[in-house]
């Protein structure tokens, strides 16, 4: 069973935050382990097993880039593992530039406005995703959710270099 | 043959529901414990003859015989001290390689050679005592009060942890409710059962934040609250910091003050322990008043001090900056912001401090909720999750994992399976590989915490996984998977996926990782993550770079004498120059002289793909050719 199916959901890229949190709540008020205090071990086995596939369903489809990668992967886009070496040129470019960028970034407020920016990039990358999953257009789609990754990526990675600067200026 | 009948999910009636006994919440706390029962949805603690609440968690094995717990316990432990015991919590689920931490903080008596393979043991009232059995003494004492308050044999309870207690921990609290004959029906982390005290009285719903600043510890937790729905987004904390530090920072205000006034103190443990209790006790009328004094007397020199509650205020400024800085941290990892905080939670006596709420409020832009007592929210709220869970009620609580867990891979770097605030129960897998030709067995190391190299992580445990068939490196699929249960216990198992070769174990760590630790790794996470990040690069490009000697070795090994003696001795040229590069600490030099290396065997390597494909094809009949063609 898939994310979505387990969760009564439609396999769409826009998913309402409300509604998954409804059908994650609701199933959980069946499945969680706490329903089944004093139950017999094996009836207390399924549950754990089964509000653990909720939980896991929750989380891959709660973010949007995850919920986008795992949709990819539903309809055969397979993405390298994390880690791997980027293998395209432009995208291999903007991270070597965003990179020095935050490098350079010498206070707090600088590296703001780098996160605004990739944060406005993963936007527009994450809206212009819907047009290219109705196109069934693989490649694009491949190639948006590696850039979307590594955007993600370089979020956390500002996150860390704003909490040092913050601690140095202090 | 009769089949067995199994009920709808969610829909059984619960086995004991109606039954006498009743079930029971628990904050088995480092200075108090607190026993509590709901009914209806009404929570209550249960206090002795006296009207106490709070019982102190000091155990008391007097020469007189027998065992004391609580206030008596305190008496003996001031004409006794070699029979009682206090803050036994900080050493549940700890061994030997912990006892650095705590050796001269606390007066134990560490029983010669306990911890080296199971938990410490300390030398109480002449004999060696686990903490599993000196917690199951207050567990017993909190037992008998509340069954006289009842006047009902009780069985059953709620406990509550530290968000951060890890595997060790709990389980070691799980055990001493065992031996005092207690069922344990969850255990529930302090901060969320707070929330609870407040969600079910309040009828609220939105995003809370729980504020939990106790005598040595920091915990900040965010939670989302629906229609009897308790959901946990993200927690964090530092365990180093408490309203201890506020104590110190008014006692060195004082001892300054003598010195300048010309009076020359020798500053020992009687005298950093007498102003220290004056400067609580200053420290608590601030909660009261604008300005109080005291009187403070060493060594037969007394001097008289008066503390304005601004000026109080000015030295414990950057001490409450620090939570915030926390809390800030917490929320990011949530994805929210402050404004985003419907109310805030205050827990632990550290929030009687006027600063300290306003400060909080400030940040939340709310006023906190402070009208549950702060020493007894936590043991009121378990008290209700007791109730939802013997008496079926619609409650939900859902937790999550406080640490990262994570493998070691090559190099030493951690691979996390299970992020930290990951809802709990959770299964997750993730696939290993090997990395030599011929690699039979694969150590399993399990590991807890932020960071990105091993060695800055906490070691949970190590199993080997062995019966691996010889492959090329890269070839087997060994999959590793985590389950953390409801308690927030962990159990790893791993298994070759081509051949099935499994191998399962439950990890169960002698010893446990100490609040402190787990609070002081997170918060250098935070701090390290940029090196962090450049120390993992080196290390991925000393292990790609070994990968590739070991390819190119086995490849010479195999066709030498594809190469002439000229070309063999730029190879070994640039094999070396990479060595060079590997013992070095710089990243562009490694991936640099791996490149130059790769250029240098290309040639060599595209004859051996040549001879390859020709020997493939020798001596097949052309017919079988076609075939293999076609498939």
């Amino acid at each position: 069973m898939d994310h979505f199916a387990r969760l009564g959901l439609p396999a769409a890229l826009d998913l309402d935050a409300a509604s998954l949190d409804r059908a994650y709540f609701t199933a959980q008020r069946v499945w969680h382990p706490d329903r089944f205090v004093g139950r017999p071990a094996e009836e207390r086995a399924r549950a754990s097993t089964e509000a653990a596939a909720l939980n896991d369903a929750y989380r891959t489809l709660k973010d949007p880039l995850s919920r986008a990668v795992y949709l990819a992967g539903l309809i055969g886009v397979e993405l390298p593992g994390d880690g791997k070496t980027i293998d395209d040129p432009d995208l291999l470019m903007e991270a070597m530039e965003a990179r020095e960028a935050l490098h350079e970034a010498g206070t707090p407020e600088a590296v703001d406005v780098l996160t605004a920016r990739s944060r406005e990039d993963m936007a527009q990358a994450l809206a212009g995703l819907g047009t290219l999953f109705l196109r069934l257009d693989k490649a694009a789609i491949r190639k948006t959710l590696l850039r979307l990754r590594y955007l993600d990526k370089f979020a956390e990675e500002a996150r860390a270099r704003r909490t040092n600067l913050q601690r140095v200026k202090a | 043959m009769s089949l067995l009948e199994i009920h709808e999910p969610g829909e059984t009636p619960m086995p004991h529901a109606g039954e006498a006994s009743p079930a029971v919440g628990i904050d088995l706390g480092t200075t108090n414990s607190v026993v509590a029962i709901a009914r209806e949805g009404i929570p209550a603690a249960l206090h002795d003859e006296t009207g106490n609440a709070l019982v102190p968690s000091v155990v008391a094995y007097p020469a007189a015989g027998g065992v004391l717990v609580g206030e008596e316990a305190r008496l003996v432990m001031v004409r006794e001290p070699r029979n009682a015991v206090a803050s036994i919590k900080r050493l549940m689920g700890r061994g030997a390689t912990d006892l650095h931490a705590v050796a001269g903080v606390l007066p134990y008596e560490i029983e010669p050679g306990s911890g080296q393979t199971d938990m410490v043991k300390l030398r109480i009232g002449g004999r060696a005592r686990s903490p599993v059995e000196i917690s199951a003494e207050i567990l017993k004492a909190l037992r008998r009060r509340a069954e006289a308050a009842l006047d009902k044999p009780v069985e059953r309870a709620v406990i509550t942890v530290p968000a951060y207690f890890d595997d060790a921990a709990r389980t070691a609290t799980r055990d001493a409710a065992r031996v005092a004959g207690l069922e344990v029906l969850r255990l529930v982390n302090e901060p969320t059962a707070a929330a609870l005290a407040y969600g079910l009285d309040k009828g609220s719903e939105g995003l809370y934040a729980v504020y939990d600043l106790g005598g040595g510890t920091f915990d900040f937790s965010l939670l989302r609250l629906e229609k009897g729905v308790f959901q946990v987004l993200a927690t964090g904390g530092d365990a180093a910091l408490g309203g201890d530090d506020f104590d110190r920072a008014i006692a060195e205000s004082m001892l300054d003050e003598r010195r300048r006034d010309g009076l020359v103190d020798r500053v020992d443990e009687a005298a950093v322990k007498t102003a220290l209790a004056l400067a609580r006790q200053m420290k608590e009328q601030l909660s009261e008043r604008d300005q109080t004094s005291g009187r403070l007397e060493l060594t037969g020199v007394p001097s008289f001090h008066t503390l304005a509650r601004a000026a109080f205020e000015a030295m414990i400024a950057n001490l409450i900056a620090r939570t915030l800085d926390i809390a800030g941290n917490v929320l990011a990892d949530a994805g929210m912001t402050a404004a985003d905080v419907q109310g805030v939670v205050l827990v632990g006596g550290s929030t009687r401090v006027p600063l300290v709420r306003a400060k909080v409020a400030g940040m939340i832009g709310k006023p906190a909720l402070t009208d549950i007592d702060p020493d007894e929210v936590v043991a009121l709220g378990a008290a209700l999750q007791a109730e939802a869970l013997t008496g079926g009620g619609d409650t939900l609580l859902l937790d999550v994992t406080p640490l990262s867990l994570g493998l070691e891979t090559m190099g030493g770097i951690v691979e996390k399976v299970v992020p930290r605030n990951t809802p709990i129960p959770v299964q997750l897998a993730q696939d290993f590989t090997t990395y030599q030709d011929g690699q039979t067995a694969m150590a399993i190391h399990v590991v807890q915490g932020e960071r990105e190299m091993v060695g800055d992580c906490r070691s949970l445990a190590r199993f080997e996984l062995s019966g691996i068939p010889p492959m090329t490196a890269g070839a087997a699929r060994i999959r590793v998977s985590f389950a953390v249960d409801a308690d927030g216990l962990l159990a790893v198992s791993a298994e070759e996926r081509t051949t099935g070769v499994a191998q399962r174990i439950e990890v169960k760590p002698s010893y446990g990782l100490s609040h402190e630790d787990m609070a002081d790794m997170l918060y250098d996470s935070l701090e390290n993550a940029e090196a962090d990040m450049m120390q993992r690069l080196l290390a991925e490009a000393r292990v790609e770079a070994r990968r590739n000697l070991l390819a190119l070795d086995a490849a010479l090994a195999k066709d030498g004498a594809l190469l002439t003696a000229e070309e063999r001795g730029a190879i070994d040229e640039g094999r070396a120059r990479l060595e060079a590069g590997i013992s070095g600490e710089d990243r562009d030099a490694i991936n640099a002289a791996a490149e130059a290396l790769e250029t240098l065997s290309k040639p060599f390597a595209e004859r051996r793909m040549d001879r390859g494909i020709r020997e493939a094809l020798a001596g097949l009949s052309v017919g079988e050719l076609e075939s293999r063609v076609g498939e």
